[in-house]
């Protein structure tokens, strides 16, 4: 317990650094100093703001999501950028966008949530066509299906002049988070609850079918029950700032050699490193070309796949 | 791409000479269909079209054959394993240290010679280093080198953008060449690497077919083997060097064409499979081009159509080796 609170106050500590970050003049001195109807308080209140609790809400959410995907997939490689589920949530967004051009957040969100969950789906019926034995083998075919989806999306989007539009889901960007426009991840906070709430179901479910089975525990409902918080996941987090790669994968990974498997143990630190990991990106993006930003889906990309490679070349031989 | 059947009866020979009247046709049919205007234009312009088309098709052919003989096996391709993104990294970089205005004023054969010489040395490092910590598991070769491609796509954005964070999008488009906008500067400089590498190839072959019999059988037979794979990875890092540098990255291309001249050649000479692999990549390309340009009418948009049928390819390899 006391070093879960040094993490909270790690978390936090980052958090209050990245809400004095940026090229307006917000210091805690020209706060107290300036009244509230002043530009300080309003960047504040308005950018700053809700831009580090989306960072904190999505970082966080995408990295219970992983878990889940890892339990409930048997494959410790597997999260929703690996398993088609991010590809099929954009797919969503894609569709909506063109049938009803001026849907507000909300529905978007809807509808990449069924797209995510129907491509989940599918990922997981294919998952039952490859043997056990194969670990790597599940998160490449995810990752190729994710593709194939993609071309999918590419390909109307090319069509129809979208392929810009595309891209902001694609990359992960906080840059363009301002009040209004990111409550959507408090959804996420709420399914995090709901998963840690239900983490021994999960644990369950991740041991086989037969097994949940003869501890009583209805399979395919734990099932459905953690694909759509994992597909509603994504889909908030797609919609409102982007596509964050390998987060959830590394996250629990790390997690898991650090404090074990157990879910309900792990989740506190998976939703602490999550929030600061994408803390600590967000700030490096801000700064490394100050006044200018880089977006945390490219800073992300160089550090999660660094980080991928090294979880998987870490491996002996042996457990290969 | 164009369907075809083919009864077993047919020989390799016979099969390739049908291949070289498709791509003779397909090559055809680009320069003639849909054109308006004087011949005087239209000839040249599409011409240099075809032309790097074709070179790039070969290109990439080739590098995927023996970058599966020297691997062993027909799932590896160089675009898999991140060549390509490796190529447009190296790109980056280099105008990372010298600055987006000399890049522009530099020559830009000079450059493209600079930048292949050093993804020769680093996709050769990058290749032993892998095969030597992962070889025995395929698995995790391809998924580390698909994250090695993540990774350098990342990187080199990231210093896309370090360069100049305002005009991002514009930089990539001067920097990059798309399938409709080959780059025509380096035409000349990439067909003659390609030439080049095709006799250094050809002069390889007989030592190419002995490494098909495994890497120990090969020593045995006499065959160089360390000599000759490097050999063959810089061939290859020279073809994907040229590819990407005319049209950019196509991850799965080389993948179906490859297969498919494995599939209808039935043999595992280099000396048939090659030049089938190079037509199968010709046709497709050049005929595909026709096909969705001029008659369905879907501007260029070969290349996500390739990626989506090689992705499903991919995955139906993978679930089958498995099932083995």
């Amino acid at each position: 317990m006391p070093k879960l609170i040094i993490g909270v106050l790690a978390v936090l500590l980052l958090a209050i650094v990245s809400l004095f970050i940026g090229v307006s003049d917000v210091t805690p001195m020209s706060l107290f100093s300036s009244s509230p109807e002043d530009r300080p308080m309003q960047v504040l209140l308005i950018s700053r703001i809700p831009r580090t609790l989306a960072l904190i809400l999505s970082g966080s959410a995408l990295a219970v999501a992983g878990l889940l995907m890892q339990m409930l997939a048997r494959n410790r490689f597997v999260e929703p950028g690996t398993a088609g589920t991010v590809e099929s949530a954009i797919f969503g967004i894609l569709l909506i966008t063109i049938l009803w051009p001026a849907s507000p957040l909300l529905a978007k969100m809807l509808a990449a949530t069924v797209t995510a969950l129907l491509g989940t789906a599918l990922f997981m019926q294919i998952l039952r066509r490859i043997p056990l034995r194969s670990t790597l083998m599940v998160p490449l075919v995810g990752i190729m299906l994710g593709g194939v989806i993609a071309s999918v999306t590419d390909f109307f989007a090319y069509r129809l002049d979208l392929l810009q539009t595309l891209g902001t889901w694609q990359l992960g960007d906080f840059s363009a988070v301002l009040r209004g426009r990111y409550e959507l991840l408090w959804i996420g906070a709420l399914l995090v609850g709901i998963a840690w709430y239900a983490a021994d179901r999960f644990t369950v479910a991740g041991l086989g079918q037969d097994f949940t089975t003869n501890l009583g525990l209805n399979y395919r409902r734990v099932l459905t029950l953690g694909l759509s918080i994992v597909a509603m996941v994504t889909a908030t987090v797609v919609v409102s700032v982007g596509t964050i790669p390998f987060l959830g994968l590394i996250v629990p990974n790390l997690v898991a050699m650090a404090v074990g498997d157990n879910a309900r143990r792990a989740i506190p630190w998976i939703v602490l490193l999550g929030a600061g990991f994408v803390l600590i990106c967000d700030i490096i993006g801000r700064v490394i070309r100050f006044p200018y930003e880089i977006p945390i889906g490219t800073v992300f990309g160089v550090i999660g796949s660094a980080l991928f490679l090294y979880l998987l070349l870490r491996r002996r031989p042996a457990d290969a | 791409m164009p369907e075809r059947s083919t009864s077993p009866s047919l020989s390799p020979r016979q099969l390739l000479i049908i291949l070289a009247a498709l791509a003779a046709v397909s090559i055809t049919a680009f320069m003639v269909i849909g054109a308006k205007g004087s011949w005087g234009f239209v000839l040249p312009f599409r011409g240099t079209k075809v032309w790097g088309i074709a070179m790039v098709g070969g290109a990439i052919a080739t590098a995927t054959v023996l970058f599966q003989t020297i691997t062993a096996n027909r799932i590896l391709t160089p675009a898999i394993m991140g060549y390509d993104a490796l190529f447009r990294l190296v790109r980056t970089v280099q105008i990372f240290f010298l600055g987006g205005l000399s890049y522009a004023t530099l020559n830009a054969q000079l450059q493209f010679a600079f930048e292949t010489v050093l993804m020769v040395g680093l996709s050769t490092l990058l290749f032993r280093w892998l095969f030597n910590r992962a070889a025995r598991d395929l698995y995790l070769l391809v998924l580390v080198g698909i994250v090695f491609g993540v990774l350098f796509r990342s990187l080199a954005g990231l210093m896309q953008r370090l360069i100049n964070p305002n005009d991002y999008a514009v930089l990539q488009d001067v920097m990059f060449a798309g399938f409709n906008t080959i780059d025509k500067s380096l035409l000349m400089v990439s067909t003659l690497a390609i030439l080049g590498s095709g006799v250094w190839v050809w002069r390889l072959l007989p030592a190419l077919d002995v490494l098909n019999l495994g890497r120990d059988n090969a020593i045995n037979l006499g065959v160089a083997y360390r000599s000759v794979v490097s050999q063959v990875l810089i061939i290859i890092a020279i073809l994907v060097s040229v590819s990407t540098a005319l049209v950019g990255p196509v991850t799965f291309f080389g993948l179906l064409v490859s297969n498919l001249a494995y599939m209808l050649i039935r043999s595992h000479k280099h000396a048939l499979i090659l030049p089938a692999a190079v037509l199968l990549a010709i046709i497709a390309l050049i005929g595909g081009q026709v096909i969705l340009e001029r008659v369905f009418g879907f501007d260029s948009a070969l290349a996500i159509i390739i990626e989506f049928v090689g992705g499903v390819v991919f995955i139906a390899m993978l679930l089958k080796g498995n099932r083995k």
